[in-house]
Parts: structure tokens; C-alpha cells; sequence
């Protein structure tokens, strides 16, 4: 059983962060990285996010493991067809890494090798199927495994997609799919975490907010032009904007968008693009009444 | 129809080189709505390829050249021009091309990229509908197919990138699974979200021999 898993079981509100495997063979700045995680429960390792390459997430979750860290490891549908998804899965398993955040994945437009052939022979709802038969014993083809690994299946959620009834049609299709827990995209827009979480809350399925720091108004400018289903509101923007020290402002926001999910959600998933150190901050008291 | 456009001069010249003869072969289907392959792109072609100072033996304009037997045969009302030719080049569709490397036991040129399956949006222009998986969905999604209009062709959804209905590719562009949700909206009906669309099989994988 993972960490991650029985905290969620026992009822904890659960802190997980994020980090990008390194495009080249150094792990040094991910080991320093994930020294100021320390606190968290768990860290997710990405999948050439954005559809941009780096290095395989399996091997930086394994090095995670080893160094006595718990991995979520995030495997998307974009790069690899059904044989390569669940061997690597299997192998995930012997590496030691049980956690997973199961994705379909940004279409390769938008990354670094945007000619690249999308593959999406499978989509996140099949994936999370392939993982509850696996550890049934059974890989997709119904041939029996000789031991069946033990995974923690978490899927992704997007509380501010519109139209909602829409999205979340999609949700409800993942959590009867097996996803054991979920982790949302950066969220900023309360009212709408809220309507979600109403929703969501009766499926029972615990969800993990997902809360990005933002570090300038340039960077809310970036993300809204770049990154799928990341929209940074107006005012949001402009508290950046006229903030004498913006990252002081963006750990601000972080902490009263943690502070909102306290009693509302399960958990939060950080994710601090190079500013671990901050995390204590962010996960204080924001001393406002959310 | 088989929707197709010329390959660029510049790749054409390459594909002559050291063909001094060429006999050359159209569509009068869809290489011709698409301007790509009818009569007047095979005059063209001669031209030009005339003014290269290669010969041209003779050409014929083919009613469906992926229709082997009237492929070979029309080849076999041209069997003195083709013979003399040092190759055939193909203005049509893959299909086409097989057709003639088939029954004309010639070296040939394709002239053409084949693209898809296209409807006619209006004269010149296309637009693709369906991706001829052989899983057909239509019934139960409105008659929108998710497979050729998602750009991750997603069975069981919208992707997380999907934005007030838009498509994360392009924000121009409606999300496939938008325009099936409110198309099935308004026929009171719920058909595709009220299961989980199991992985595509087969399909693509079998390619017919005759």
C-alpha cells in the first residue's frame, strides 16, 4: 500500500508536488528538487509535459524510490501504443513505483517535436481499465500475468472545463474506469472549484486540487496562451501585475487557493516550476477566511 | 471522394530523372473534382513536361483507375504509346497508381499525394469526416466522428484541453466532443456518454488483398 493511498484512506489532507524529468542525463537538479519536497506525501514525475521530450519518467520515479522518496509516476497515451503502455507498467512495478496519475496527454503540437505522430491508441478511460485488469492478474488481451503488480490508479480532472455537465460526464466515466484518486489542473477560479466539488464529492473519489505558483504576470500570460486547460483570470492577472514583488504575490495566491481547498477538497497537488523552497509558505495559513 | 493535389515541380523534376518517355494516365473521378488529375491537369502535365524535352508517347484520362480491370483494359487500347514509354506517370489516387503498376508491368511515377477521405465543402475545397477506421461510432454520436474530428481522436470524451467547447489544437476549431454533446443535446438523447467506448480493434490493421 502506498503512502499516498492510506493517507487518503485515513482521511488526511494530502500535499503532492511536481517535477519534470531533466532533457539530458543529469538527475542532479531533480535530487535537489526533491529535497525541498521532503514534507510531501508524494511527487508526480511528468511525461514529456507539454509534448515536450525529456527523460523517460519511469527511470526518474525509480530513482525516486530509491532514494527513499515516494513517486506519482504520470503516464500519458500520446507517446506509446498498448503494448508499450502496459510494459511499461510492468516494469514501473518491479522498479517499485505504485502510484500512478493515468493521462491521455497534450496533443504534440503544442511541445518541442510538434511533427511527431500522436499515437492515442488508447485514451485515459482505457488506461485506467488496463490498470484495474493488470493487477487482476490480466493484461489487455486476457493472457494471465505470473504476479500481478500492486498500482494506486489516480486520473486527472479539470474543475473549470465548460461546458460542465460535459466534463464532467468524462469524470464519471474515469471514476467508474478504477481512478482511486484525482488530480486537477491548475485551478483559480473558487466559485468554480466549488460547483465541482459538489459534485464530485458524491462519486466519493478523493480529489487533489491542483494549485500552480505563479511567478510573474508574463508567466499567467504564457500559461494562457500555451497550456491546455490552464486559464488564469483577469483579476488574477492584474494582482500579478501591479504586485512590487510577484512571486511574493504568487506565493500568496497559491496559499489562498490552498487555504479554499482545506475542507473542500482532499488534498492539493503543488506544482512550484523550480520553487520547491517556497512550499512551506505556501501550505501556511493564509490568515484570511476562506 | 479520394481527395488528392499534384506534388510540387521541384519533386516532380527529381522523380524524371533519366526518363526520357513518358506515357501519362488521369482520373476522370475524383483526381478531376479534385483539379488534380483530370483532363486538363494531364495536358498541363504533358506540357510541361514537354518543355523539359522529355517525350510524351500518349495519355489517357482513366474512368476510376483504382478500378483494376478498366485500367488494364484501357493500358491495352494504349499498348504501342505505354510500351514506348521509358514510364507511366499516374495522376490519381494511390489506388490509381496500383492499378497501373499492376497491369502495365512499367516503371511508374506518382504524380499525385493522396490525402483522404473528402467531402466537398464547395468547388476546391474539402473537408475530412471520416477517417474510414472501420469502427463506425456514427450511430451513437449524432453522426459526428470523434476518431477523424478530435485531434487525439479520443473514444470516451473531451481531453483536459478542451476550452469553452474549443479544440486545444486550435481554439478556431469546435471540440468534436462539443458538437456531439450538443448535437445529442437537442435530439433529447444521450447514446455514447452512457458507456465507455471500449479500444478501437482491427480496422487499419487488415488490408484487404482483392
Amino acid at each position: 500500500m502506498s503512502r499516498l493511498s492510506e493517507q487518503l484512506a485515513a482521511g488526511r489532507f494530502v500535499v503532492t508536488a511536481e517535477i519534470a524529468p531533466p532533457k539530458g542525463v543529469s538527475i542532479d537538479l531533480i535530487l535537489e528538487q526533491a529535497t525541498a519536497m521532503k514534507e510531501v506525501t508524494a511527487i508526480n514525475v511528468t511525461d514529456n509535459q507539454g509534448a515536450n521530450m525529456r527523460m523517460s519518467p519511469v527511470a526518474v520515479a525509480a530513482v525516486l524510490v530509491r532514494e527513499g522518496y515516494e513517486p506519482v509516476l504520470q503516464l500519458t497515451c500520446r507517446d506509446r501504443n498498448r503494448l508499450a503502455l502496459q510494459s511499461e507498467l510492468l516494469g514501473a512495478s518491479l522498479l517499485g513505483i505504485e502510484n500512478l496519475l493515468l493521462l491521455s496527454g497534450d496533443h504534440p503540437s503544442f511541445g518541442d517535436h510538434p511533427q511527431s505522430r500522436p499515437v492515442f491508441d488508447l485514451d485515459s478511460i482505457h488506461l485506467l481499465e488496463v490498470v484495474k485488469s493488470l493487477r487482476a492478474g490480466f493484461d489487455m488481451a486476457g493472457k494471465p500475468l505470473c504476479q500481478a503488480p500492486s498500482f494506486f490508479p489516480g486520473a486527472a480532472a479539470v474543475p473549470e472545463g465548460e461546458p460542465f455537465e460535459l466534463m464532467f460526464q468524462k469524470y464519471r466515466k474515469k471514476v467508474l474506469a478504477g481512478a482511486r484518486f484525482f488530480q486537477t489542473q491548475a485551478i483559480f477560479d473558487t466559485v468554480r472549484l466549488e460547483r465541482f466539488m459538489e459534485a464530485a464529492r458524491l462519486l466519493g473519489v478523493p480529489v487533489l486540487a491542483g494549485i500552480l505558483l505563479l511567478k510573474s504576470a508574463r508567466m499567467c500570460h504564457f500559461l494562457n496562451d500555451n497550456i491546455p486547460g490552464v486559464r488564469v483570470p483577469r483579476d488574477v492577472i492584474e494582482r500579478m501585475e501591479k504586485a512590487s514583488d510577484p512571486l511574493e504575490e504568487g506565493v500568496a495566491i497559491a496559499r489562498e487557493l490552498v487555504c479554499f481547498a482545506r475542507g473542500r477538497c482532499q488534498g492539493v497537488h503543488l506544482m512550484t516550476l523550480g520553487q520547491e523552497k517556497r512550499i512551506p509558505d505556501i501550505l501556511a495559513n493564509c490568515g484570511k477566511q476562506c | 471522394m479520394i481527395v488528392s493535389k499534384q506534388k510540387n515541380r521541384e519533386e516532380l523534376l527529381s522523380l524524371l530523372d533519366g526518363l526520357t518517355s513518358l506515357f501519362l494516365v488521369g482520373c476522370s473521378a475524383c483526381a478531376t473534382v479534385c483539379k488534380s488529375g483530370g483532363e486538363e491537369e494531364v495536358f498541363r502535365m504533358e506540357e510541361w513536361l514537354t518543355s523539359l524535352g522529355k517525350k510524351v508517347t500518349g495519355s489517357v484520362v482513366i474512368d476510376s483507375p483504382c478500378n483494376v480491370n478498366r485500367t488494364a483494359r484501357d493500358l491495352r487500347d494504349h499498348r504501342v504509346q505505354v510500351e514506348e514509354a521509358d514510364a507511366v506517370m499516374v495522376l490519381a489516387c494511390g489506388a490509381g497508381v496500383h492499378s497501373v503498376v499492376l497491369k502495365s508491368g512499367k516503371r511508374v511515377i506518382g504524380a499525385l499525394d493522396t490525402l483522404f477521405l473528402g467531402n466537398t465543402i464547395r468547388n476546391g475545397q474539402f473537408g475530412e469526416k471520416c477517417s474510414l477506421c472501420g469502427n463506425c461510432l456514427l450511430n451513437e454520436t449524432g453522426g459526428i466522428c470523434p476518431v477523424t474530428l478530435c485531434a487525439k481522436g479520443l473514444l470516451n470524451g473531451p481531453c483536459g484541453g478542451m476550452e469553452e467547447g474549443k479544440c486545444e489544437v486550435d481554439r478556431e476549431l469546435d471540440c468534436a466532443w462539443h458538437l456531439i454533446y450538443e448535437n445529442l443535446k437537442k435530439q433529447g438523447r444521450q447514446d455514447i456518454f452512457t458507456r465507455t467506448v471500449p479500444p478501437r480493434t482491427g480496422g487499419k490493421n487488415s488490408h484487404p488483398e482483392n
